[in-house]
């Protein structure tokens, strides 16, 4: 699903980001990057959802190499990854529902399948009652909840997200990794950078952890520290 | 996927941005506006003096054909047959002798008993030009003809005026290139305004797999409806603003000559045309440009 060789990123300041990652995604993982801040998360992150382009090193996503392609091909890379990141990023001026149809509208979706498909989201993260109100109307993990049905909405193959409890109490933390284990379960994989300890020990995945862009680690059903 | 849903969303996305931006609608309006109306009126005055110029060269299409005593019939046929078949030449006159002295009589009027007794004026043929360009084309050819004295026209002033005509024309388009650019790059400017109010949601939008033309389409679309409101604005103010200023200066100052103003009827159809275009065309522009740095996300 995911497959990356000899991947390198080194920025144009001179920082070596990341150093020589060799990583393999299968389909239906559930994923935890962990690592300190710095260790190359968020820029492992980047090169996935093609912000960033690797130094050198092949990048496959869904089977495609994707390491060098036309700007004008990445937004339908994006298409195979559903983001969720740690400020949420709603649309403030858009209702809950509007914030979800909009991700299908984007792609040119027919209204009769947005609103077949937008309550069906809304009911896998409990918020069906929310539909009508405004992003910050909600709680942190309410809009979170929002942010995921979003990701989903247009049924990617790969969903990532960026420390997506990061912001969260640990009730609504746990509540979220509720959400991302159903969807994992139901067979789309999960990347998921993440600081939180308890949550990486408690829900046990695979763990791949960073320290200064190398990779360390890559352990089944691992703890948040080795 | 399906486009027609995809521009009628845009479409949406361009009328609600433009409402909720007003305040900066309505500069962006005002300046492509000002540039259009300085703009119109340096038309009129590129039109105008081109009228002129057409109307003092129409003047200036004759050429005389002073011809030798000794010319032959022969000749004389040539020179006919030449300005009958040549397509520039519109018409040709023979003036003899003695028609050329009453020309010069009727010119010269009371003091015509001076002219008495003259008999050495030359027999000549007047030739009138269509194009006032290729005159010393046709002169040119005509002077290979045996029995020719000499060739008449009004060489200095028409040349005068061709260079006169050509500075107009030019500092024209280089009055307009300039304001275009000005305008350009004030709507680039305000358009960047409401991209940069709208950067997040531009940032949400690249993340969800939105194209760039699907984010592009409304600041364009936008840009465009701002030229357009614009070039309407213009037409009006121009047409009645300009149409107040003929009927001013031709009522008060018909009496000269030289005053040769395009009436506003004329000009309506070319600078409603221009203005559309070209009002379109700056916010069409304006709004690439201001894109450019936030769609690299």
């Amino acid at each position: 699903m995911i497959k990356l060789v000899n991947i390198s990123k080194e920025y144009k300041s001179g920082v070596k980001a990341l150093t020589d990652i060799n990583l393999h995604i299968h389909k239906g993982e559930f994923v935890y990057i962990v690592g300190e801040s710095g260790a190359g998360k968020s820029t492992l992150i980047k090169l996935l959802l093609k912000e960033e382009a690797p130094t050198s090193g092949e990048m496959y996503i869904n089977g495609v190499n994707v390491t060098k392609v036309n700007n004008r091909r990445i937004p339908y890379i994006r298409r195979n990854l559903g983001v969720v990141f740690q400020d949420f990023r709603l649309l403030n001026n858009k209702t809950v529902y509007e914030n979800i149809a909009f991700a299908m509208e984007i792609l040119g979706a027919d209204p009769k399948d947005i609103r077949r498909r937008v309550p069906v989201v809304l009911n896998r993260v409990d918020l069906s009652r929310k539909s009508s109100s405004f992003p910050e109307q909600l709680s942190g993990g309410e809009q979170q909840r929002v942010s995921i049905a979003r990701a989903i909405v247009n049924n990617p193959p790969i969903l990532l997200a960026d420390e997506p409890t990061g912001n969260l109490d640990p009730d609504n933390g746990l509540e979220i990794m509720k959400i991302l284990n159903d969807i994992n379960a139901r067979g789309t994989t999960v990347i998921m950078a993440t600081h939180a300890k308890e949550i990486v020990d408690n829900l046990r995945r695979r763990v791949i952890q960073l320290k200064d862009g190398v990779i360390v680690r890559d352990q089944k059903r691992g703890g948040y520290d080795e | 996927m399906n486009n027609f849903r995809i521009i009628k969303s845009t479409f949406r996305q361009s009328f609600k941005s433009m409402w909720r931006n007003r305040g900066m609608g309505l500069a962006s309006i005002s300046s492509i506006s000002a540039v259009l109306i300085i703009l119109g009126f340096v038309l009129v005055l590129i039109m105008s003096i081109n009228a002129l110029v057409v109307d003092v060269q129409s003047k200036f299409d004759e050429v005389e054909i002073f011809l030798k005593e000794d010319i032959t019939e022969e000749n004389k046929k040539l020179i006919e047959d030449f300005a009958q078949n040549e397509d520039g030449i519109k018409s040709i006159e023979y003036i003899s002798q003695e028609k050329a002295l009453e020309i010069l009589k009727k010119d010269w009027g009371e003091e015509a008993d001076l002219l008495e007794g003259v008999t050495t004026l030359p027999d000549s043929y007047k030739i009138k030009i269509i194009d006032i360009q290729n005159t010393d084309k046709i002169v040119e050819k005509i002077n290979d003809i045996e029995g020719i004295d000499k060739i008449k026209y009004h060489k200095d002033i028409i040349d005068k005026l061709k260079v006169f005509a050509k500075y107009i024309r030019f500092g024209g388009i280089i009055v307009i290139a300039v304001l275009i650019a000005i305008s350009v790059f004030i709507i680039s400017n305000t358009i960047k305004l409401t991209v940069a109010s709208r950067r997040r949601e531009i940032g949400i939008m690249k993340y969800i797999g939105a194209t760039n033309s699907y984010i592009k389409t409304p600041f364009v679309l936008e840009g465009v409806l701002f030229g357009i409101v614009a070039a309407i604005m213009s037409i009006l103010i121009v047409y009645f603003g300009y149409g107040y200023l003929f009927d001013l200066i031709n009522g008060k100052l018909s009496v000269l000559y030289s005053i040769m103003l395009v009436p506003p009827e004329t000009i309506l159809k070319d600078i409603s045309i221009m203005f559309l275009v070209i009002g379109s065309g700056i916010g069409a522009l304006g709004s690439i440009i201001s894109m450019k740095k936030y769609l690299n996300v």
